[in-house]
């Protein structure tokens, strides 16, 4: 076997912090061969950024690496000089970052930023740096490069940035390619573009990719190879349809079956593992998964672990599976969900829903753009139905669901809700209604005041509203509401800032039940959450829907999310729903060309996409006729008149003038 | 949550590095408000006593900072300018802040005309180049530390409304403040109850800063004569009876020194608050 591309031996990074030092990176090991793909997999602190960062040597004090060697074809990279580290680093081996708008210079061009370190390392003149720039902005599906080359990067949208730096990335031609989270910000068709960009690289240069990514579904689908990492230890290693399959560790296992997949039961429990990782500055002696394992053995407290193999090609770091065994794949609890009543009323009904949002004149006599966020949507959920509505970034998601919580007013529609007219209603009439009608948030770090206590936070409503006669009865009430969410009853006393993400969501939850609503909106919920504690909230947000007969209105970019959730699904596209169906019926027979294309682009490993060109039009402009021809795969000339709505099956409506026309890939497992 | 019981020694060293000047800064200013608050009994002479033989006196064991003109000792009336300085310092800036924040709020809250006709009546205040203004007030309403400290407030609010309103327009669009209107929670609660408490941190730092400001514009319209009542001592009229007097340095020199002192004391304390409450130095 030839020397590796990139050889990790025992690297062991350390973050010197006030309240200690902490072993971010602890002992990693893997390597990569020429032209391999590599994933590494785990959730927010479990050390794989840092990882990517040290080999790199970008780190900067209070993090040191203190150990382990680090040999890229052979030469040590820990022990370069300055000089040597910043010619390898332009030359062998680029990063790519997740934040496309930081990662770039906002102030100089992009072709200038694309041939920068080409020029600087005297390789091409300015001429022949000019035609290799475009000619790379080209190979990466840079629409018109030469306009491109002279733009700013703030004229770009996310996608395109990202392309731009893997562009830079990829001008010396790299032997090695290191992309940290590089499609997290974008949403799904764009990822799924820039995901085939990467595999394209990888098929026709041969470049080796190290791909980091919180999603099994983005590793999955471009890497033959994946280490998940926990608590900044390798806890397993193999081809990643093995590890899929078959984990054997259990945080990969939980790993595995946390995340929804499109082709799991609609509306089911996701099999998820609670508890939260080990205080970094406070590691169990034992093997670090031990606090959280369901099949932990006494040993498992005690001795660490060796990352010993397990199986031909694959390694795993638990005393469990030591000898080869596997884990037992998951047991999903029975439960039987209380049919809907079919006779009863709407519970809230939405007709026609129109706003826009005027912007500020750019100059005192130019006219004034109009965003048109939600242009005409009418939608009804019925008392205890999960209604999901799904779409990418600007698509009108959000504003509708401010607009049926009512925080902001219709420009145009009605809202019945519970039989009252609530489009209109303003002051002491609204704030009446308000507790029936609740919203869980999208940024678990935002929506919750930091100067107040957990307990003042959830005892404000029940007190302003009368619920409760006074802070003693409050207090008891509060217990009562975090002992629902699965919180410690005396962590009312706490702040915000002392809660993790998942748990600040589920004070988030607990803030909207407090008042017994009917409705709960809630706006990307676990989007910001690691896939583990998405599971855990999502799995809470269906027994309380169960216990008390809830209705959501569930606001998601991720399909599989919505389909794990929700009774029925919307499609949202540039302000309008384009598909409304049964979640069973929409995910089997997707109908809208945009649904099908929506639906492909899911990254689920072995599955055929149809990547969509191009990127949604402006909202400030709207396209006359149909909203999607213009990305439509399957447009015709009748596509330039406004589409009519039509009824498929019962329940199953299409905004299409053909639809059904663009058929689904066969090919997903 | 971590092991915090067990501080190392090295914990504290880096704290004190990092926050060192503001330690001093903080002192510095402490003891300033020691000295004011005990001035009386500090002082070796009562402030406004006068020792004909013994004027303008060089610094020595009996006057330890000399004597001026009219023969008061300039120690003793140092250590009483302290109270006044520091008054006027202090008075301005809390009601000015709080006039300021309160127009600020208001405005990001109001939105539309109002927030316009606020905003807008701010700026024309701050057109006008502050000490010109604040001694064209001082002037019109007579010498007297109450006037002058209105006429310094007059001033004073228009950069805490902007800055407030500025804060505010960020809290406006929190997550928290959305779903405190969600809760049903009415306006003036969320106005007082949740986006108050979350501006407070950046105006308590311009307070800081502007305290040392404040105390330095006071001393400053007092030497162009409108600050105090002649015999009251204060820094600025000190400095300005003993700004013909060149051979007796001190008359002049010592109450300089002190204006100083005391506003580098509160421009280092507001620098390490700052430093504080930045969460970017939070998180090294």
């Amino acid at each position: 076997m030839s020397t590796p591309v990139l050889d990790v031996r025992e690297l062991v990074t350390v973050f010197h912090t006030d309240a200690g030092p902490v072993r971010a990176v602890d002992g990693v090991s893997f390597s990569v061969a020429k032209g391999e793909t590599l994933g590494i997999v785990g959730e927010s602190g479990s050390g794989k950024s840092v990882t990517a960062q040290s080999l790199m040597r970008l780190l900067d004090p209070p993090a040191r690496i203190e150990g382990g060697q680090v040999l890229f074809e052979g030469r040590d990279v820990l022990s370069m000089s300055q000089r040597e580290l910043t010619a390898w680093r332009g030359a062998s081996a680029a990063m790519v970052f997740q934040d496309s708008l930081t990662g770039l210079n906002p102030v100089l061009r992009i072709l200038r930023q694309v041939t920068e370190h080409v020029v600087a390392h005297g390789r091409m003149d300015k001429r022949a740096a000019r035609r290799h720039g475009i000619d790379l902005l080209r190979r990466m599906g840079v629409a018109s490069p030469e306009r491109a080359a002279a733009s700013f990067p703030h004229q770009f949208s996310g996608g395109m940035r990202q392309r731009v730096m893997i562009a830079m990335g990829m001008a010396n031609d790299p032997t090695l390619l290191i992309a940290d989270e590089p499609t997290t910000a974008l949403d799904v068709t764009i990822q799924a573009q820039i995901l085939d960009l990467l595999a394209n690289l990888n098929e026709s240069f041969g470049t080796a990719i190290v791909l980091i990514s919180h999603d099994l579904g983005v590793i999955g689908t471009i890497c033959k190879r994946i280490v998940v990492m926990y608590a900044g230890e390798v806890v397993e290693e193999g081809p990643t349809a093995a590890v899929l399959d078959d984990p054997r560790h259990p945080y990969a296992w939980a790993l595995a079956n946390a995340v929804p997949r499109l082709d799991a039961p609609v509306a089911d429990r996701l099999p998820g593992i609670e508890g939260m990782p080990p205080d970094p500055l406070d590691m169990p002696k034992g093997c670090r998964f031990t606090p959280r394992c369901p099949w932990r053995i006494s040993r498992c407290g005690d001795e660490r672990p060796p990352l010993a193999e397990v199986a031909p090609g694959r390694k795993a770091r638990c005393w469990v599976t030591a000898d080869g065994r596997s884990l037992p794949p998951p047991s999903i609890p029975a439960h039987a969900k209380p049919p809907i009543p079919s006779t009863a009323e709407p519970l809230l009904v939405a007709q026609d829903l129109v706003k826009h949002f005027p912007l500020p004149k750019k100059s005192f006599f130019g006219h004034r753009e109009v965003v048109h966020a939600v242009n005409g949507v009418s939608l009804h959920i019925m008392p205890g139905e999960r209604l999901g509505i799904v779409g990418e970034s600007g698509c009108g998601k959000s504003t509708l669901a401010r607009l049926v919580t009512r925080l902001h007013a219709p420009d145009a529609g009605h809202i019945r809700f519970d039989g009252q007219d609530i489009a209109t209603l303003s002051g002491e009439e609204l704030r009446l209604l308000r507790p029936r009608l609740q919203m869980v948030f999208q940024d678990p770090y935002a929506s919750l005041n930091p100067r107040m206590r957990i307990g003042d936070i959830l005892a404000e409503p029940l007190l302003v509203h009368g619920r409760v006669k006074n802070a003693a009865e409050a207090r008891e009430r509060v217990g009562g509401l975090l002992d629902m969410v699965g919180l410690n009853k005396a962590w009312g006393e706490r702040f915000p800032h002392e809660f993790s993400g998942g748990q600040r969501q589920r004070i988030s939850i607990a803030r909207a039940l407090a008042l017994e609503p009917a409705l709960i909106v809630a706006d990307e919920p676990v989007s910001a959450l690691d896939v583990n504690v998405q599971a855990q909230v999502l799995n809470l947000m269906l027994d309380l829907c169960e216990r008390m007969g809830l209705s959501y209105l569930f606001i998601a970019h991720d399909l599989a999310v919505v389909r794990a959730f929700c009774d029925r699904v919307a499609v949202m596209y540039l302000g309008r729903i384009v598909e409304e169906a049964p979640a069973a019926e929409l995910f089997a027979h997707p109908s809208h060309p945009y649904t099908v294309s929506l639906l492909s682009a899911v990254p689920e490993p072995g599955r055929q996409r149809i990547v969509l060109s191009g990127e949604p039009p402006s909202t400030l402009r709207l396209p006359q006729g149909c909203a999607f021809q213009a990305r439509c795969p399957v447009a015709r000339p009748i596509c330039a008149e406004p589409p009519p709505l039509t009824e498929i099956a019962p329940g199953h409506r299409v905004l299409c003038h053909a639809p059904g026309s663009l058929k689904p890939l066969q090919g997903s497992p | 949550m971590s092991a915090t019981t067990a501080m190392p020694a090295s914990r504290l060293r880096r704290r004190i590095r990092r926050y060192g000047l503001a330690w001093a800064g903080g002192a510095i200013v402490l003891a300033w408000i020691l000295v004011a608050i005990f001035a009386p009994w500090l002082a070796p002479y009562p402030p406004e006593a006068q020792e004909i033989t013994a004027r303008l006196e060089p610094p020595s064991a009996a006057h330890w900072l000399g004597t001026d003109i009219l023969g008061r000792d300039v120690y003793s009336r140092l250590l009483h300018g302290s109270r006044v300085s520091l008054f006027a310092g202090f008075s301005v800036v809390i009601i000015g802040a709080t006039i300021g924040t309160a127009v600020g709020i208001l405005a990001a809250w109001l939105r539309g005309i109002g927030e316009e006709a606020l905003m807008r009546f701010t700026d024309l205040v701050l057109c006008f180049p502050p000490i010109i203004l604040a001694l064209a007030l001082a002037a019109a309403l007579g010498i007297g530390t109450t006037n002058t400290i209105i006429a310094m407030l007059a001033v004073w609010w228009p950069k805490f409304a902007r800055l407030a309103r500025s804060l505010a327009i960020v809290q406006r669009s929190q997550e928290y403040v959305e779903a405190a209107t969600v809760l049903g929670l009415p306006q003036r609660r969320i106005l007082l109850r949740h986006v108050l408490p979350n501006t407070f941190g950046p105006i308590a730092v311009l307070c800081t800063l502007d305290l040392g400001i404040a105390i330095l514009t006071f001393a400053g319209l007092s030497f162009l004569g409108l600050g105090v009542v002649p015999p009251t001592p204060e820094w600025g009229s000190m400095i300005a009876e003993g700004r013909e007097l060149v051979e007796q340095w001190w008359v002049a020199t010592f109450p300089g020194i002190a204006i100083l002192s005391v506003v580098v004391g509160f421009n280092f304390m507001g620098d390490g608050l700052r430093d504080w409450l930045d969460p970017k130095a939070q998180s090294r």
